[in-house]
């Protein structure tokens, strides 16, 4: 792709962006969230197409792509949101589109036995059904079948658009060995992610998009993180974010034995101005630890206390009444109303402080919004824009600001860095930072080992429902967390 | 993002079509602009806009109410009988038929967010019961004997402006401020726009759906007490399909069935496009058939319209 311009209607989304990638090459495609990674990845897929420019596949030159045409010429994408039909069977969306029958009849054995067929091809025969719901699999199988669908229909080029943002990482092992054997079959691949040590270990190439604009494309080798961050934010960022000028206080949150469906037994305690880890794979119960401290989920046995006084929260709204804030793992789904204004959302938890039928005071509410917009450098035209509007590190921002906005003491971070891009990221640091700093207690839920090592004071680490271990900054060590997380036996002391 | 002198909001295009729809009429018929016509159009909409407005503020939450026709014909019903056969005075009847139509509102609130029924499902089966008990309790015959100050109030006007008229200006005037001034209305559409974040915020979800099920209900039970009022008598299969009209009339008026977007104001203009479209086709001399045609034409082209100015915008 060359010389690509794409422009909507007032935004200059991409000038003059190029990529190349040949065959038997995992080219990483960096940027932060806006900067067109995803626009230019829609130009070559044929979902929308360039203002100018030409995209070049195989020698052959063409001014834009169709959806058709691509898939024809061996283009496939295997998305975040894998894009599933989950009520349909792993074998249907493997060959949707293209089901295997005569006259609109379905050949059930054939549709079977051409799945199985290109399951084992990837070596996942045995370990996914061709006649699962897709709804029943876990996220990485159902990665695995976004990638095996697009290696069955010839694919040549695979862009991967931050496929490990769901996953943990046992399986992100486990995707990486089958891009490195699609690289082995000479395929060309463009991997998207935020996670700059995964691009070290299965890329060789980089290209880096500044806003809109191709600014740099080599080889990896000789490459830095920071050199690498700093081309994409053009500066150096900062190495560490830990705050050591902090002294934790008073006890805010202490948890004992929290039992329920997804929760073994689970202890801990949270002070002022401390800043608590807690790491573990994906389905190790961090999500459901946290909806259950916030009253979202009921618990079979177990105590909640707040500042020594025990607690029965049964629903949001008492925990939030009790200065408890939850940002949740998916701002899009539970965290924010995408259709309504940044000052609407950002009020959301504050109109509780009045009756139902009362007046809402417009210039208070407005007020709220400036104050929390400025407080946090939300960049967003006016308090009015849609949320949905704002980039995906302003949304987070958005979440946070709600908790702000009530005064909050107990922060539930749930993956709050999630498809954020660097910039932004270091600013939630920051924040996460200064909450601490104001005394108050962060509970911060992270797949991404690295973020937790560098901002917090230890580390509680979740296996199956329990929590397996807590360790403190002095005794912070990758290996041991990540055992911690993967080990079947739990062993480690449960004490916090 | 380009800054554009003003934005055409949905509402501000309908009324535009209404602006243009009442000079076209103006000139093709003498009396169209006429002051008897126009106090015919504004009783004409006043129980649709009521009954829109009412729709509206279900469909802000994401939800839909299908029963609000037969809410209509069941508290026509029963504030006839009341009336009629047992000698209930206005003053205690009207009261009393609103707190029923609230109540029956409230099932629909709980059988949507208690039994988590598709507000679909939940209104349609409300909406044939209620029809069914109409019919029982009349004995499917119209009722009649009502006191005359019940028949006056349609007929009079207040500063030549139709009492049934005033009503729905308050309505839409009250229900408009709830929804952009109290912290129920914030909460309706924060439900419509994401029921999981509101919940999260700690707003609560249950009293709101209840709200806006209660709502709709005694909206549904003014227009059943103002379509008794027009009629003079209990009628037992009246208000079928009102829910339709409604939703059309909110539809019109700029609100999304997907949540979150629309105001009473939208209601309001909507069903003054749909009764200036049936006015104006009377007096055209156009065929009644016809003009239902063309309603649907025209409601399938706002919305059509309204889709592709929103991705133009990208939105």
């Amino acid at each position: 792709m060359t010389g690509i311009h794409k422009a909507y209607p007032g935004v200059r989304a991409l000038y003059n962006a190029s990529l190349s990638v040949r065959e038997g090459e995992i080219k990483a495609l960096m940027g932060e969230n806006g900067a067109g990674k995803s626009t230019l990845m829609k130009l070559l897929t044929g979902a929308e197409q360039p203002t100018s420019g030409t995209i070049e596949i195989d020698g052959r030159s063409f001014k834009y792509m169709t959806p058709a045409l691509s898939e024809q010429l061996g283009v496939a994408c295997v998305y975040q949101n894998m894009m599933l039909a989950e009520q349909l069977t792993v074998a249907e969306n493997i060959w949707l589109g293209r089901l295997p029958g005569r006259f609109g009849i379905l050949d059930p054995r054939r549709l079977r036995r051409d799945t199985e067929r290109v399951l084992q091809d990837i070596g996942y025969s045995g370990v996914i059904d061709p006649g699962q719901r897709v709804a029943d699999l876990t996220a990485s199988q159902q990665g695995m079948v976004a990638i095996v669908r697009a290696i069955s229909r010839n694919a040549r080029i695979v862009v991967f658009d931050e496929p490990t943002a769901m996953l943990a990482d046992r399986e992100v092992e486990e995707l990486f060995k089958v891009i490195r054997m699609l690289r082995e079959r000479r395929l060309a691949i463009v991997y998207i992610s935020h996670r700059l040590e995964e691009i070290f270990r299965i890329c060789n190439t980089y290209a880096v998009l500044k806003d809109g604009e191709s600014v740099a494309e080599g080889p990896l080798e000789g490459m830095t993180e920071d050199r690498l961050i700093a081309l994409m934010v053009g500066r150096e960022v900062t190495g560490s974010n830990y705050d050591a000028t902090r002294v934790p206080g008073a006890e805010l949150l202490r948890a004992e034995g929290l039992t329920n469906e997804r929760l073994r037994d689970c202890s801990l305690t949270l002070r002022e101005g401390e800043i608590v880890g807690l790491y573990g794979l994906v389905g190790a119960g961090r999500t459901e630890l946290a909806r259950a401290l916030f009253g979202c989920d009921p618990l079979r046995s177990g105590t909640v206390s707040l500042r020594g006084r025990a607690e029965r929260l049964r629903n949001p709204r008492q925990a939030i009444d009790r200065h408890m804030g939850l940002v949740p793992e998916d701002r899009r789904r539970q965290g924010l109303a995408m259709l309504l204004s940044v000052k609407h959302n950002l009020n959301l938890p504050v109109y509780r402080r009045q009756s139902l039928f009362g007046l809402v005071r417009g210039r208070s509410e407005r007020e709220m919004a400036d104050r929390y917009i400025r407080d946090m450098a939300i960049k967003t035209p006016s308090p009015d824009q849609r949320v949905r509007n704002l980039s995906g590190g302003n949304q987070q921002k958005v979440v946070l600001g709600k908790w702000l906005a009530t005064e909050s003491k107990v922060f539930l971070l749930d993956e709050p860095t999630n498809g954020v891009d660097v910039g932004a990221r270091q600013e939630i640091y920051a924040l996460i930072n200064r909450l601490a700093q104001r005394k108050a207690g962060i509970l911060f839920i992270s797949s991404y080992m690295p973020e937790l090592m560098d901002v917090c004071d230890r580390i509680l680490v979740m296996n199956r429902g329990r929590i397996v271990a807590n360790v403190p900054r002095t005794e912070f060590d990758e290996e041991a967390l990540l055992g911690y997380a993967i080990r079947t036996e739990a062993t480690a002391s449960t004490e916090s | 993002m380009p800054k554009f002198p003003f934005r055409l909001n949905t509402q501000t295009v309908v009324l535009l079509t209404v602006i243009a729809l009442w000079i076209f009429l103006g000139f093709k018929s003498p009396t169209f602009l006429g002051k008897e016509n126009i106090q015919n159009i504004m009783v004409q909409m006043a129980i649709q806009g009521v009954i829109g407005v009412g729709a509206v503020v279900i469909i802000l939450t994401g939800g839909i109410d299908l029963s609000v026709g037969s809410m209509v014909g069941f508290t026509n019903i029963v504030f006839a009988l009341m009336l009629a056969k047992h000698g209930v005075s206005l003053s205690v009847a009207v009261p009393a038929v609103l707190l029923i139509s609230a109540a029956i509102g409230l099932i629909n609130g709980a059988l949507v967010h208690d039994l988590r029924l598709p507000p679909f499902i939940a209104t349609l089966g409300m909406m044939t019961i209620l029809r069914g008990v109409t019919l029982v309790i009349s004995n499917g015959s119209n009722v009649f004997g009502l006191p005359r100050s019940l028949s006056e109030m349609a007929n009079s006007n207040f500063q030549g402006i139709p009492y049934l008229f005033l009503i729905l200006i308050v309505v839409v005037v009250v229900v408009e401020s709830i929804l952009r001034r109290t912290s129920f209305g914030r909460y309706t559409y924060a439900l419509g726009s994401n029921r999981e974040a509101a919940r999260l915020s700690g707003v609560d979800t249950r009293m709101v759906t209840y709200g806006v099920y209660m709502l709709g209900g005694l909206l549904g039970g003014i227009a059943g007490v103002m379509e008794t009022s027009r009629l003079w008598m209990g009628v037992p299969t009246t208000g079928s399909m009102f829910e339709l009209d409604a939703i059309a009339a909110a539809v019109l008026g700029g609100a999304s069935l997907a949540g979150a977007e629309g105001n009473a104001i939208g209601a309001f203009i909507g069903a003054l496009l749909m009764t200036t479209i049936y006015n104006g086709a009377v007096l055209l001399g156009i065929d009644s058939n016809n003009t239902k045609v063309l309603v649907g034409v025209i409601l399938l082209v706002t919305v059509a319209i309204d889709q592709v100015r929103k991705r133009r915008a990208g939105e």
